[in-house]
């Protein structure tokens, strides 16, 4: 690219490759730390970890691997704590993402309005979203302590347990302090995320439905719902997957227990890999996990894409 | 025509009721954390369900920074701001190349980070354990930086490149004709006018790296190198019984937290969006 | 100052084509509008010249010295965006003297230039605010301004008037023409509009699918234009085109009239101006409908429907007595008639 390399015969050829291998390599030039990283921290190492779900692989037990076929999806099979986690997963899952989506939508709603003070709510009401995970599990697994925390009282007084007790301790009722806890924490997400689409919405579209003669709940039946619902179903999708995804909140409020009642599938990889050291078995969870969650996906953006061209 | 009018006051009152049930949501859990950590030692059983403490104390948190939790923040700190540091200037290259470049492989690249962020992470725990051990790096804070520096590259770019995006390419070509090189362009008037972009990114990984907690505890079992969660983990196990110091431990973890929080408000939607699948 | 020289110049976009066969001699201190429908290609070559296109094939020289490969900074020329692109973190002054201060002159020497364009452009009290606050036409001053300081060998203006208001855009206008004269500089200028095309340059270059279509001065582009659509393109109203079949002294058109043209010709484009409208029953003429009447004080526009013919556009001077519906006779001036052949070229009036 200098003026010195001009005027040289049969120079053209040269300079204009030269030129075009520089303008094609730039872009990858800048992308290239963040393709490494990726490939080597994430990429190579997911290979790896599929691999191990075919191998017997326990460093507990030392010796070299050895590629065991599908043996690690047989023991799943036989593992009845693996059911138990699958259908824990589900109603963590289920019962988190629906929980969140209902408080975020109406809190979106709420902040959607016009009221006083409204900086100051919505940096309030967003908030538990910047705590730590480990400090959300944690203060909640205090607050639900009788010793020091009010909540036991309330749910006596409420009549939804006969003594004030700690849920996180009876089998039956545990997976619920931490579905509280990520009620909490997730709300937010969803409320900013449908805030913004809701202030998407043009609002002359409102001021025709109120010509037209529309009530306020058929502008939100026929207006809003309609044009939140392809970015209502693709953050629900993702939200779902990152929620089973997400073992934090149930590794520190309950360890999986008592008894591996709140054990779902991506603790107990954890707890798998972590406390067993057992990589092989971890990895086949693991996997199965991935699978679900694909076919899941798929089915979803199957709706969006009927919803979208709707 | 009734919308013309006010809106039935009922549904007013209705509507700040609602607001304060939020907000009081909201901060509840935090309020008790806070009054915990200043209740002193002697009233925590008597008043552990007592909404307002009688008496207010700092002894918690002096106990606090004297023990070995003013390492394990340290740790943490050094952590945290390594990964949002080196993550926001590599992200800048890859969200840069990917607001100003049309190459071929880009949709394929798009996807692979999109596909970085679905699959259950804890899928590479183990083999990351293997590799960081084989590299002898176990127990090591690099190991747990580049970890994390690799995790939150792909929110980091998606959402540089929407910062990016937001600059119109003229002020470039006008940069390049007014006698820049490209990296003149770049230092001069993108980079200013990038620095909220720059900022925010480096909040959202703040604050992503300060609280996570599986990978830490797998990576780091020996005290010394330990992060704030996995210490204060380790210190629940350990004496679950001295409440007020938890508490004050917790409250210390907080304020980072808080203050990035404070900082990166006003792009919390385009965080959310851009990267779409963060937590 | 210097020319500029574009020889055989194209420019292709994976296979697509989007320019080609583009030669043209900008002389020092000349002034030349680029204009054409969008998507023609105008902006594309503009951007070559600046150095923000790679050229595909053909030479471009400023000043005599092959640029192709030199990169923008190196070709000394300045240009005025669209979007103005004043970079929003500097303020008034520091932008006017950033290409100085990328060149490392020294704060002091800046300064005079800078006061001396504020003072040109009206801007001096300006200096110190920041683009956000400045209104749509001050940023365009300060743009010109910037361009100004450099002293460059050749400005460049990217349709600079189309984001301003209709009046403002007629001011700056006046400005951009009270500049060059002042100054004198080497000019291309794009624009999609033949108004600010006619008015500003010393001369036009009409511009469709990729192809110069005529270069000339104003005047030879409204007198002469080369092909129909130079001729459609420039003068407003747009001029009238009618098809006939060839007799032995003219052009027959649908309705029997018969007007003058050369050999070859198979349409006569006639421009509203030139058409003469007289009352019904005054003598022979193509005859036709007034089917709307446009009255804007100095003229007045007549939408005319000839049977067969097809519509007709006559514009008069001054307000004209007729009702809607009306009845008129239209001749045109035969001297101004424009021959085009079957391919839509002009066919030259062989005297």
């Amino acid at each position: 690219m200098s003026a010195a390399l001009t005027d040289t015969p049969g120079g053209t050829r040269g300079r204009l490759s030269r030129a075009y291998l520089g303008m094609v390599a730039e872009p990858w030039l800048y992308l290239l730390p963040s393709l490494l990283l990726i490939g080597g921290v994430m990429l190579l190492p997911l290979a790896i970890g599929l691999g191990y779900a075919f191998q017997e692989f326990n460093l507990l037990r030392p010796g070299a691997a050895k590629w065991v076929g599908l043996d690690n999806f047989q023991d799943l099979w036989a593992d009845p704590q693996f059911w138990r986690a699958l259908r824990n997963t589900l109603v963590w899952t289920g019962a988190s993402v629906t929980l969140q989506f209902a408080g975020g939508l109406g809190l979106a709603l709420l902040l959607n309005t016009r009221f006083h003070g409204k900086k100051l709510v919505q940096a309030l009401v967003f908030l538990p979203w910047a705590v730590p995970t480990f400090l959300t599990a944690l203060t909640f697994s205090w607050l639900l302590n009788p010793v020091i925390g009010p909540v036991p009282y309330w749910l006596s007084g409420l009549g939804l347990i006969e003594e004030p007790y700690n849920i996180l301790g009876n089998p039956d009722t545990a997976l619920w302090g931490p579905i509280l806890a990520n009620v909490w924490y997730g709300v937010p997400f969803f409320a900013i995320t449908l805030l913004a689409a809701l202030s998407a919405i043009p609002s002359e579209l409102y001021e025709a439905a109120e010509i037209d003669g529309a009530s306020g709940w058929q502008s939100f039946t026929k207006i809003t719902l309609p044009f939140l619902a392809p970015m209502i179903v693709i953050t629900v999708m993702l939200r779902t997957i990152w929620i089973a995804n997400f073992a934090d909140l149930i590794y520190v409020m309950t360890g999986g227990g008592p008894a591996n009642s709140t054990q779902i599938l991506s603790s107990y990889i954890f707890t798998t890999a972590f406390k067993r050291l057992d990589f092989g078995h971890a990895s086949a969870i693991a996997v199965v996990l991935l699978a679900l969650l694909m076919i899941y996906a798929a089915i979803l953006l199957a709706v969006r894409s009927r919803l979208v061209r709707r | 025509m009734a919308a013309l009018g006010r809106p039935h006051p009922a549904l007013v009152a209705g509507k700040y009721l609602a607001l304060a049930a939020y907000v009081a949501f909201a901060l509840f859990p935090l309020y008790w954390l806070v009054k915990i950590a200043v209740t002193p030692d002697r009233l925590i059983y008597s008043e552990g369900t007592r909404y307002w403490p009688s008496a207010a104390t700092w002894d918690n948190f002096r106990e606090v920074l004297g023990s070995d939790f003013l390492r394990f923040f340290g740790n943490s700190v050094i952590v945290s701001l390594s990964t949002a540091a080196i993550t926001a200037v590599i992200a800048a290259g890859g969200g840069y190349a990917f607001s100003r470049f049309d190459f071929r492989g880009k949709r394929l690249v798009s996807a692979l980070l999109l596909l970085t962020q679905m699959f259950p992470l804890l899928i590479i725990i183990a083999p990351i354990y293997r590799i960081v051990a084989s590299l002898g790096l176990l127990n090591t804070l690099p190991s747990l930086i580049v970890t994390y520096t690799a995790f939150n590259i792909p929110f980091a770019l998606f959402l540089m490149q929407s910062f990016f995006d937001g600059i119109p390419k003229d002020l470039e070509e006008a940069a390049m004709i007014d006698g820049c090189t490209r990296m003149q362009a770049l230092r001069k008037v993108i980079l200013p006018l990038t620095l909220p972009g720059l900022g925010a990114t480096l909040g959202f990984v703040f604050t992503a790296a300060w609280s996570e907690i599986l990978f830490a505890l797998m990576l780091i079992r020996k005290e010394e190198s330990m992060t704030f969660p996995v210490g204060l983990l380790n210190f629940v196990s350990k004496f679950s019984v001295d409440w007020g110091q938890m508490m004050a431990a917790g409250v210390l973890a907080l304020v980072p937290s808080c203050l990035f929080f404070a900082f990166i408000q006003r792009y919390l939607v385009q965080g959310l969006t851009s990267g779409a699948v963060k937590g | 100052m210097a020319g500029i020289e574009l020889s055989g110049i194209a420019k292709s976009y994976g296979g697509v084509e989007v320019l080609r066969d583009v030669d043209l001699a900008v002389g020092e201190g000349e002034f030349v509008v680029l204009v054409g429908p969008s998507g023609c290609g105008k902006s594309t070559l503009l951007r070559m010249i600046a150095g923000l296109e790679p050229i595909t094939a053909g030479e471009l020289r400023i000043g005599g010295r092959r640029m192709n490969e030199v990169p923008p900074r190196g070709r000394d020329i300045a240009m005025v965006f669209q979007s103005y692109a004043l970079y929003p973190h500097m303020t008034v002054a520091r932008n006017m003297g950033f290409p100085m201060e990328i060149a490392h002159r020294p704060k002091a020497e800046r300064a005079g230039p800078v006061a001396r364009a504020a003072e040109v452009l009206g801007l001096g009290k300006l200096l110190d605010r920041y683009p956000r606050a400045l209104s749509g036409g001050q940023r365009q001053r300060v743009a010109m301004g910037r361009a100004i300081v450099r002293q460059p060998q050749a400005f460049l203006f990217d349709e600079p008037l189309s984001n301003l208001d209709a009046a403002l855009r007629v001011e700056m206008r006046l400005e951009i023409a009270r500049l060059h004269h002042r100054i004198g500089a080497t000019t291309v200028y794009v624009t999609h509009d033949q108004v600010e095309a006619m008015t500003l340059a010393d001369r036009i270059v009409v511009m469709n699918a990729g192809r110069i279509q005529q270069v000339g001065t104003p005047m030879d582009l409204y007198e002469r234009p080369a092909n129909r659509f130079v001729a459609g393109f420039i003068g407003s109203p747009t001029m009238n085109i009618v098809e006939g079949t060839p007799v032995p002294d003219g052009l027959r058109l649908a309705d029997g009239t018969v007007w003058p043209a050369p050999l070859g010709a198979r349409a006569l484009g006639i421009r509203p101006e030139h058409l003469h409208v007289a009352p019904d029953g005054d003598g022979a003429g193509l005859r036709a409908e007034v089917q709307l009447i446009e009255r804007l004080g100095s003229d007045t526009n007549l939408f005319c429907e000839a049977p067969g013919v097809g519509p007709l556009l006559a514009r008069v001077h001054g307000d004209v007595n007729l009702a809607l519906g009306s009845s008129v006779v239209l001749t045109p001036d035969l001297a101004r008639l424009h021959p085009f052949d079957a391919e839509g070229r002009r066919v030259p009036v062989g005297r």
